[in-house]
C-alpha cells in the first residue's frame, strides 16, 4: 500500500499535558482518513504538526515515503499538505482573492496583481464546486463560504493532501451536505483528506479508514465499513455511550421570558426580526428551529442586551427589560450560551479561572469590596473543572487559549448552567463536542428544566431539537412559523416551516 | 513560567543592546571596556549621582507606567507627553500663585496635575469610546494641543524675569525637593516624587492584580466582545482606563517640573512621555518590570554625559543603546522562541 503521509510515533508534550503520544497514522494516497477522539484527545495537536505550526518532541514523518522536518506552515505548503482550521484564519476586511493570495502575493514590478489570481480562484471555484466569488469581502460572507475560501486557498497552493478540522461543526445542515459532496470532488480529483470529526454518520458516510485516540494515544485504526457508529463511540470514549435522552414528562410553569412583536435590524441595517413573539415558561425546553441567518443571532442578541430593539418589548420575570442593559439581565437570572465562543465566550489570554467569574467577579464570595478573593476563585474553578469535565494540561490556570476547542467549549457550558439561570440561552450549545461530551451536557440541559428552569434553545441540529425539546418554534425570515409539539411533528414538517411554510393546524 | 519568560527576553534585549553599543563604541575609535566604564561610573559612582539617576528614573516611572497601564486595558496612550505637560502646566500655575502651608499645598499641587493629565487622556478615551476614533491619533493631536498651550501660556501669565521662554522659579515652598533628601544625595535633583512613583508601582500593581477594576480593565483590553458579553461597560471601561493612565503621566509633570526642574521652559515636548514606551516595553508591561527599567534607563541618561566626558565616545551613544534595546524588546517574540527551545531541551535532558 501506498502512503502519502505518515506520521510515526508522534509525541508531542504541553505543560503539564502529554497530547500525543506515541501516535502512527498513515494517510493512503485518495484515501479518507478519519481522526475520531473525545475532546482534548490531541487530534488538532497531532494535524497542527503535520502542518507545521507545532514541533513534535519525538517521532517521525514521512511524506511521499521521505521524512522530512515541517518546520513550519510554509515547508507544509511545499510538500503539498493543507489546512483548514477548526478556527478559520481570514483577514475580515480583505476580499476573497486577496485572503487567498496573502502571503504569495504575485506582483508586477512593486505593484499587486490580482487579476490572473482572481482568475484562477474563479477556475478552481468552478472545477471543485465551490462557488465563491472572488470579489467578495470575508466579512460579507456566509461561515460556510468562508470554509470553501479556505479550501480555495490550499488548491491555490497545489496541496494533495488536505487536513479539516472539525469542517462541519460550524455549518448548517445543508452546508454539511454540500460539503460532503466538495470533499468527494477532491478525492475524485485525486487528493487525500484527513477529517476530524465528531460526527460519527460524516464519518460512516465519506471516510475509508478511521483512526480512534484516546487521550493522546492510538486505540486503533479501522476500516469504517466494518464498524458500527455505537462501537466507534465506545472505542473513543471507552464505555458504551446512551445516545437518547431521558426526560420524563412534566407541566409547564408560568412564562419566565414573554417576547412581543419584537422588530430588530440586522448588523447590515436590514430587518432581522419582524413582530416576533414567543413565550418561553418555566419548566420547558423551547427549541428554536431555523436555517442559519433567519434571525436567531438577532432575537439572542436582542435578548441578552447584545443588540438595540427597535420596537416591541421583552418581560423577563413579568418586568419589562427591553431596555435594561447586560449585566442587569444577568444580574436578575439571564445566562447566554453564545454563538461564537472564541469572539464572546472566552477571553482567550485569561486563565480558565479568570473565565469562570467572567459575569460574576463582582459577587461574593469571588470578590470583597472591590477585592478579589483568589481562593474562591479556585475553588469555583476546580468545581467547575471536576463537573464538566474540562480538560487542559494546567487546571485552573491553564490558558483559555491554550485548552482544545471541544473543552473551551465545555467551559462555557458549565460556566453558564452553574449560574443555574432562570432562563439559558443555548445557541448550539454541543457544538463541537464528543458524543460522551454530549451526552453529558443534554443531560443538565434536562436538568435544569426538570427543576422548573426555563431553556431556550437555538441549535441548527434538528436532531437536537427533536430529541431535547418540549416545543418547537420555528423561524423563518425573521418571523415565527409556527409552534409545534415534538410529538406531534416530525423533521419533514420542520423543515418545510424552515423554509417559510406554516404548519398546517395543531399550532400551540 | 511567563514571568521567567519575560525576564529573559529583557535581559536578552539589554545584553544584546550594550554590545551593539560596545561594536559602537569601538567603531567610534574608544575602548568599550572604558566606555561602559564610564557610562555606569557616571549614573552611580557617588550619592550626587544615584541621586540624578533615582530623579531621572522617576519621571520615567510614572510615563513607563501610563503606558503599560493602558497596554495592558488595550490601548496605546502616546499621549503621556501631552499629559504630562498638562500636568506640569496646572501644577506649576498652582506653585507660583497659591500660598499656603507646604503640608497642603504638596498635595492640592499632585492632585490638580492628576485631574489634569486624567483630563487630557479622558478626551481621547471619550472619542475612542463614543466614536472610535482612534487613541493613537487623538493622544498625538492632545500633544500638540498641549504643546501650544504651555506656549503661550507660560509667557502670558508665568513669564520669568530674565527669559520670555520660561516661567518663574518654582519657590521653595511649591518645590518637590526637600532639604533632607537633597543633603543625603548631596544637592542632586532628587525629590519627593521618587516616592510617590513607587507607591505608584505599588498600586498600580495591586489594581491590575487584585482588584475587579482591574479584571473588568483587562478583560476589556484582551477581548472587548467577550467582556461586553460578560455585562461590563466597554465604553466606561475605556474612558476609565486613559484616565488612569493619564493620572500617571500628570504626576510625572508635577513631579518633573516642580521636582527634577526648577521651572517650566516653552517649546519642548518633554522625551519622557515618548521614553515611557520604551520603558514599558522592556517592563513587558508589569509595574515593577516598569521599575527596574526605569532604573536602567535613569542610569543610561544621568551617565552618558559624564562618558562623553571622560572618554572620546560621543553621548548619542547612549540614546543609539536605548534605541537598540527598544527595537529587541519590540521583537521579543525572537528570544521567546529561543527561549522555548533552550527549555525544551532542558526538559529533555532533565
Ligand atoms: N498551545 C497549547 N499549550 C498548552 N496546551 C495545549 C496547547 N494546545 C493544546 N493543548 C492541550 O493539548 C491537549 C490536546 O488538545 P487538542 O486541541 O489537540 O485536542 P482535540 O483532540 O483537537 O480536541 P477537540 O475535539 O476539543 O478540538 C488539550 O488538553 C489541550 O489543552
Ligand atoms: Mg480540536
Amino acid at each position: 500500500m501506498e502512503y502519502i503521509v505518515e506520521m510515526l510515533h508522534i509525541t508531542k508534550d504541553f505543560p503539564g499535558i502529554r497530547a500525543n503520544d506515541d501516535i502512527t497514522v498513515q494517510l493512503r494516497k485518495g484515501e479518507i482518513h478519519a481522526l475520531l477522539g473525545e475532546n482534548g484527545a490531541g487530534k488538532s495537536t497531532l494535524m497542527s504538526i503535520l502542518f507545521g505550526l507545532y514541533r513534535p518532541d519525538a517521532g517521525v514523518i514521512k511524506v511521499r515515503g521521505n521524512e522530512v522536518a515541517i518546520h513550519n506552515p510554509n515547508v507544509a505548503n511545499a510538500l503539498g499538505i493543507g489546512m483548514v482550521h477548526q478556527h478559520f484564519k481570514l483577514v475580515h476586511n480583505f476580499t476573497v482573492t486577496e485572503n487567498i493570495i496573502l502571503g504569495m502575493e504575485p506582483t508586477v514590478g512593486p505593484m499587486l496583481q490580482t487579476r490572473d489570481a482572481a482568475k484562477r480562484i474563479k477556475a478552481l471555484s468552478e472545477q471543485y464546486g465551490l462557488n465563491v466569488d472572488p470579489d467578495a469581502k470575508i466579512e460579507d460572507i456566509s461561515v460556510g463560504m468562508q470554509q470553501r475560501v479556505e479550501i480555495i486557498k490550499m488548491l491555490y497552493r497545489n496541496a494533495e493532501v488536505l487536513i479539516f478540522d472539525e469542517p462541519t461543526a460550524v455549518l448548517t445542515p445543508q452546508e454539511i451536505t454540500d460539503l460532503m459532496q466538495i470533499i468527494r470532488n477532491l478525492i475524485k480529483e485525486g487528493k487525500s483528506i484527513l477529517l476530524i470529526t465528531h460526527k460519527l454518520k460524516e464519518i460512516k458516510a465519506i471516510a475509508d479508514r478511521c483512526t480512534v485516540i484516546r487521550r493522546g494515544k492510538v486505540v486503533d485504526t479501522v476500516d469504517v465499513a466494518d464498524v458500527a457508529e455505537s462501537r466507534m463511540a465506545e472505542m473513543m470514549v471507552g464505555r458504551t455511550v446512551n445516545f437518547t435522552v431521558d426526560k420524563r414528562d412534566q407541566e409547564r410553569g408560568e412564562a419566565v421570558l414573554s417576547i412581543r412583536n419584537l422588530n430588530v435590524l440586522s448588523s447590515r441595517k436590514t430587518q432581522a426580526l419582524k413582530n416576533f413573539s414567543l413565550d418561553v415558561h418555566r419548566g420547558e425546553i423551547l427549541g428554536l428551529a431555523g436555517v442559519d441567518g433567519n434571525g436567531q443571532t438577532e432575537l439572542v442578541e436582542a435578548l441578552t442586551g447584545l443588540r438595540k430593539v427597535e420596537s416591541g418589548s421583552i418581560l423577563f420575570k413579568g418586568r419589562d427589560i427591553t431596555h435594561d442593559d447586560i449585566h442587569s439581565r444577568v444580574m436578575a437570572g439571564m445566562a447566554h450560551i453564545p454563538e461564537d465562543r472564541q469572539k464572546r465566550g472566552l477571553v482567550l489570554d485569561y486563565t480558565m479561572e479568570d473565565n469562570f467569574i467572567l459575569e460574576i467577579y463582582g459577587r461574593e464570595p469571588y470578590s470583597h469590596k472591590g477585592f478579589l478573593n483568589r481562593k474562591a476563585i479556585r475553588d469555583h474553578a476546580e468545581k467547575l473543572i471536576r463537573d464538566f469535565d474540562v480538560r487542559s494540561g494546567q487546571g485552573a490556570l491553564s490558558m483559555g487559549r491554550t485548552l482544545s476547542g471541544g473543552n473551551q467549549q465545555k467551559a462555557i457550558v458549565g460556566r453558564e448552567i452553574d449560574h443555574d439561570p432562570e432562563l439559558l440561552l443555548a445557541v448550539q450549545p454541543t457544538r463541537g463536542l464528543d458524543v460522551g461530551s454530549i451526552e453529558y451536557i443534554h443531560k443538565r440541559l434536562v436538568e435544569q428544566r426538570n427543576n422548573g428552569k426555563a431553556v431556550l434553545l437555538v441549535s441548527l441540529e434538528l436532531d437536537e431539537i427533536m430529541d431535547l425539546s418540549d416545543r418547537i418554534a420555528v423561524i423563518s425570515h425573521g418571523e415565527l412559523t409556527g409552534v409545534k409539539l415534538p410529538k406531534e411533528t416530525n423533521e419533514s414538517e420542520i423543515g418545510l416551516m424552515m423554509a417559510g411554510i406554516a404548519g398546517a393546524g395543531g399550532t400551540e | 513560567m511567563s514571568r521567567f519568560k519575560n525576564l529573559f527576553t529583557a535581559l536578552a534585549a539589554v545584553v544584546l543592546g550594550l554590545l551593539a553599543g560596545a561594536v559602537f563604541m569601538a567603531l567610534s575609535g574608544s575602548n568599550p571596556l572604558a566606555g561602559f566604564y564610564y557610562l555606569f561610573r557616571g549614573g552611580l559612582m557617588n550619592m550626587e549621582r544615584i541621586g540624578n539617576t533615582l530623579a531621572s528614573a522617576t519621571t520615567l516611572v510614572f510615563t513607563g507606567l501610563a503606558v503599560a497601564f493602558s497596554f495592558k486595558t488595550g490601548l496605546f496612550n502616546i499621549g503621556a507627553s501631552g499629559q504630562m505637560l498638562m500636568g506640569g502646566l496646572t501644577a506649576t500655575a498652582i506653585g507660583l500663585s497659591v500660598q499656603m502651608p507646604r503640608m497642603i499645598l504638596l498635595p492640592l499641587i499632585v492632585l490638580a496635575a492628576a485631574a489634569a493629565g486624567a483630563l487630557w487622556a479622558a478626551i481621547p478615551g471619550f472619542l475612542k469610546a463614543k466614536f472610535n476614533v482612534h487613541e493613537v491619533v487623538a493622544t498625538i493631536m492632545m500633544n500638540w494641543i498641549a504643546y501650544w498651550t504651555v506656549y503661550y501660556t507660560i509667557p502670558a501669565y508665568f513669564k520669568g524675569t530674565f527669559l520670555e521662554t520660561e516661567s518663574r522659579r518654582i519657590p521653595a515652598l511649591a518645590s518637590f525637593r526637600v532639604e533632607w533628601l537633597t543633603n543625603i544625595f548631596r544637592g542632586s535633583y532628587i525629590n519627593m516624587g521618587v516616592f510617590l512613583a513607587l507607591t505608584a508601582v505599588i498600586v498600580i500593581a495591586i489594581i491590575l492584580e487584585k482588584t475587579t477594576l482591574g479584571f473588568e480593565l483587562k478583560a476589556v483590553g484582551f477581548n472587548r466582545y467577550a467582556a461586553e458579553y460578560a455585562g461590563i461597560h466597554v465604553p466606561k471601561n475605556i474612558v476609565l482606563s486613559m484616565s488612569i493612565s493619564g493620572i500617571l503621566a500628570g504626576l510625572a509633570g508635577a513631579t518633573y517640573y516642580l521636582g527634577y526642574a526648577v521651572n517650566m521652559q516653552i517649546g519642548v515636548v518633554p522625551s519622557a512621555g515618548i521614553d515611557g514606551i520604551a520603558v514599558a516595553l522592556l517592563g513587558a508591561n508589569s509595574p515593577w518590570g516598569v521599575l527596574a527599567s526605569s532604573l536602567f534607563f535613569g542610569i543610561l541618561h544621568s551617565g552618558k554625559g559624564f562618558m562623553n566626558a571622560m572618554t572620546k565616545v560621543p553621548p548619542e551613544i547612549g540614546d543609539t543603546i536605548i534605541a537598540i534595546i527598544i527595537y529587541f524588546a519590540a521583537t521579543g517574540v525572537l528570544f521567546t522562541r529561543l527561549w522555548e527551545r533552550i527549555t525544551r531541551k532542558w526538559n529533555k535532558e532533565a
